[in-house]
């Protein structure tokens, strides 16, 4: 005799990884999604006790509150060089920076070029979302032509301010990169291929492969002066176009890999 | 008949961005208009039947405030 | 152990060596690169860390990395690469993380030159980053002495989880000397109990130098103050010679400091009652000992690679209670001892003009060279 019954079962709860604390982020802010799916491969991977995660300046700079392992904070842009310190003393342990575009592709852009061409075998999450958020919403490397920002209030001209960088693809013309992709945090299916780009970051590391990156399109509902929802389709409208979601660099190994 | 599910939200994470309320394919999520938690914000609620338990919201949500349950058939002899 | 004639830059880095340096990260800068490219082999034949940076700010900010773990960390640069540094320096200050870092300090200011200078004494005395902190600066003068203090740096770097800062200049890292070697320590990885190493078998931390909270910032630096008190009491170091009847004195560091030993000793033979006074701890700054030194002089002459800049100090300390001279030279130039020698002639046989700042006297008497 087979009895049928129905039972509940938990589909989704709150990564372990993940602090115990409401974070400072403004309502709809993507940088919680990120942070989420960062704690939730950690999970996964079981990997809690052996990271060391290296926060930025910006609006992550602290990070270390969000996450439940060890962290370091590092000064303006120089994140890649920090956890490059860490990872060499300790080159068994997970080293990951999370990063903003101000930092990684302003003030930070010497950092983040040079660990990627050594192949240095970190993991970086970095968040593009087209301004300066922290300091209220200023001209970033990666504000799109024409965007209105509080430091290009009649849109970033591109004669004056110069073209927005486009991250993932230079990074991945190095050969020290392993793993180089460009996802977006804007609707659930965007959101599932970013957790499965962060995991095989954290592959990249795992099997040294060298140096992993995932640019995530992010919003920043506030500085735009949007909805949260609304912000979520300004990222598919305006800045996919401009930063199309790809994998740019994808070491061969990777393509094996069973997770 | 589609799966029953629910969710629990962890009220005091919530921050009424509404983006669950938007992506839910049930339309089954609102904020709660009479609640406000420890922060201010009205959290999100399920208001009517229709939860499949997909996780959707959960998905979407930028502060992990969703726990999300699903019905399954189990059996046993 | 016997003897060994070393190159300065090659001492300090093998003294490092036999301290456990776990790691070291650099940026090639002349005069010091001798001390990067010995590293570069004899770290990895160690089994340890080395890395050639993109640049200082890539170098320090390893270097800030690798200390959060519990490594005996170390960088070395010359004054423009230092002056690079100065952004993480601050940081690692913020964060109370220890770290040794050797300046061999060159001709400035902007690229100036390659040739040797003192001029980065108030940028890493009197702190070039931001913020209230002190490192503790060692100041030597022959390589046996680097050696000594390069060995011990670390020790005091992790008691008092501060930035040390063995500060050379040129000609000591290029000079040849006879020197001993200390004993060979392993690799040292600690687990202090701030350091982040991976979270297992115990809660997870994290180091940071952001608070937001004035009031708790200010604990903060109410912690480094009285942190710095207690090295003062404990630290301070300096070398004096022929000064038990001196009635005048020559106070110089590093090699200024040991070239004005040969002026000293010149003047002695003529009969000139002189000593000299070397601070080896800059900072701290052996208030006290030259105070009480003052007390017993007619007069005092500050030599120096640079323009006067410990001489403020100086003046500070001996409460214009004496007459000071200042002789410097600055842009890559050594002083000889007999220009030294002349000074202390002048100060001894002639010391009429005592009006104003010694700099000042200083620039009137030898501003005019060019």
């Amino acid at each position: 005799m087979e009895n049928v019954t129905m039972e509940e079962q938990l589909v989704y709860d709150r990564p372990e990884s993940m602090a115990s604390v409401q974070t400072h982020y403004c309502p709809g802010c993507t940088h919680g999604v990120a942070h989420r799916l960062v704690a939730e491969v950690i999970d996964e991977m079981g990997i809690k006790d052996n990271m060391i995660g290296v926060a930025s300046v910006g609006c992550s700079v602290f990070a270390y509150n969000y996450f439940d392992f060890d962290f370091v904070q590092a000064p303006h842009g120089r994140a890649p060089a920090m956890a490059t310190g860490v990872k060499r003393v300790l080159p068994h342990r997970f080293v990951m920076t999370y990063q903003g575009d101000g930092d990684l592709a302003s003030i930070g852009m010497g950092e983040i070029v040079a660990a990627a061409a050594r192949g240095e075998n970190i993991t970086v999450i970095f968040l593009n979302n087209a301004n300066y958020g922290m300091t209220g919403g200023q001209m970033a490397p990666t504000t799109l032509p024409g965007q209105k920002t509080s430091s290009s209030p009649g849109g970033r001209d591109v004669e004056v301010a110069g073209f927005p960088i486009r991250t993932a693809e230079m990074l991945a013309t190095l050969d020290g990169a392993g793993y180089v992709v460009r996802r977006s945090l804007h609707d659930p299916k965007n959101i599932r291929m970013a957790k499965k780009s962060i995991r095989l970051a954290f592959e990249t590391q795992k099997h040294g492969l060298g140096f992993s990156l995932v640019e995530l399109l992010s919003t920043c509902p506030t500085n735009w002066g949007l909805t949260p929802v609304q912000a979520l389709k300004w990222v598919e409208d305006a800045m996919i176009p401009y930063y199309p979601i790809g994998d740019y660099k994808v070491n061969p190994a990777l393509k094996e890999l069973k997770i | 008949m589609p799966p029953q599910g629910r969710i629990e939200v962890r009220d005091n994470y919530c921050k009424g961005c509404e983006i669950c309320v938007d992506a839910c394919p049930q339309g089954v999520l609102e904020l709660a208009p009479e609640r406000l938690n420890i922060k201010g914000y009205h959290p999100v609620e399920l208001i009517e039947q229709g939860c499949t338990g997909c996780g959707i919201c959960a998905i979407v949500c930028p502060e992990a405030a969703l726990i999300v349950y699903r019905e399954v058939k189990s059996r046993s002899q | 152990m016997a003897k060994e004639l070393m190159k300065g830059n090659v001492a300090i880095a093998e003294a490092a060596v036999r301290a456990g340096l776990n790691a070291y990260f650099g940026y090639p800068i002349t005069p010091q690169t001798e001390l990067l490219e010995y590293l570069s082999s004899r770290m990895p034949e160690l089994g340890r860390t080395f890395l050639q940076a993109e640049s200082e700010l890539g170098a320090i900010n390893m270097v800030y990395g690798a200390a959060c773990t519990g490594a005996r960390v170390m960088s070395s640069s010359s004054s423009p690469g230092v002056s690079l540094m100065m952004e993480g320096v601050s940081y690692i200050a913020g964060t109370e993380l220890p770290v040794v870092l050797v300046d061999v300090m060159r001709g400035g200011p902007g690229l100036g030159n390659i040739a040797p200078a003192q001029a980065d004494y108030n940028q890493i005395v009197h702190g070039g980053g931001h913020g209230d902190y002190h490192p503790i600066v060692l100041a030597p003068a022959n390589i046996q002495e680097a050696i000594d203090l390069t060995y011990g740096a670390f020790d005091l770097a992790e008691k008092y989880r501060s930035i040390v800062v063995i500060l050379a200049d040129g000609s000591l890292g290029q000079l040849m000397e006879p020197a001993e070697l200390p004993e060979m320590k392993p690799a040292i990885m600690r687990t202090p109990d701030w350091a982040t190493y991976g979270s297992e078998g115990r809660e997870r931390r994290f180091l940071t130098s952001i608070d937001l909270d004035p009031s708790q910032q200010e604990k903060t630096n109410f912690r480094l103050e009285h942190r710095w008190q207690e090295i003062k009491a404990n630290e301070v170091q300096y070398k004096e010679y022929y000064l038990d009847d001196a009635e005048y004195a020559v106070v110089g560091f590093g090699t200024s400091g040991r070239i004005a030993l040969s002026a000293v000793r010149a003047a002695r033979a003529k009969g000139i009652k002189i000593g000299l006074f070397r601070p080896v701890s800059l900072a701290p700054y052996p208030e006290k000992e030259l105070y009480e030194l003052s007390k017993q002089l007619k007069g005092l002459l500050v030599v120096e690679m640079n323009a006067g800049q410990m001489l403020e100090d100086v003046l500070n300390i001996t409460r214009s209670q004496i007459p000071v001279e200042f002789y410097g030279r600055m842009g890559g130039i050594l002083p000889m001892p007999e220009e030294i020698e002349a000074e202390i002639d002048r100060m001894v046989n002639d010391p009429t003009e005592t009006d104003g700042h010694p700099r000042d006297r200083w620039l009137a008497r030898f501003g005019k060279m060019n």
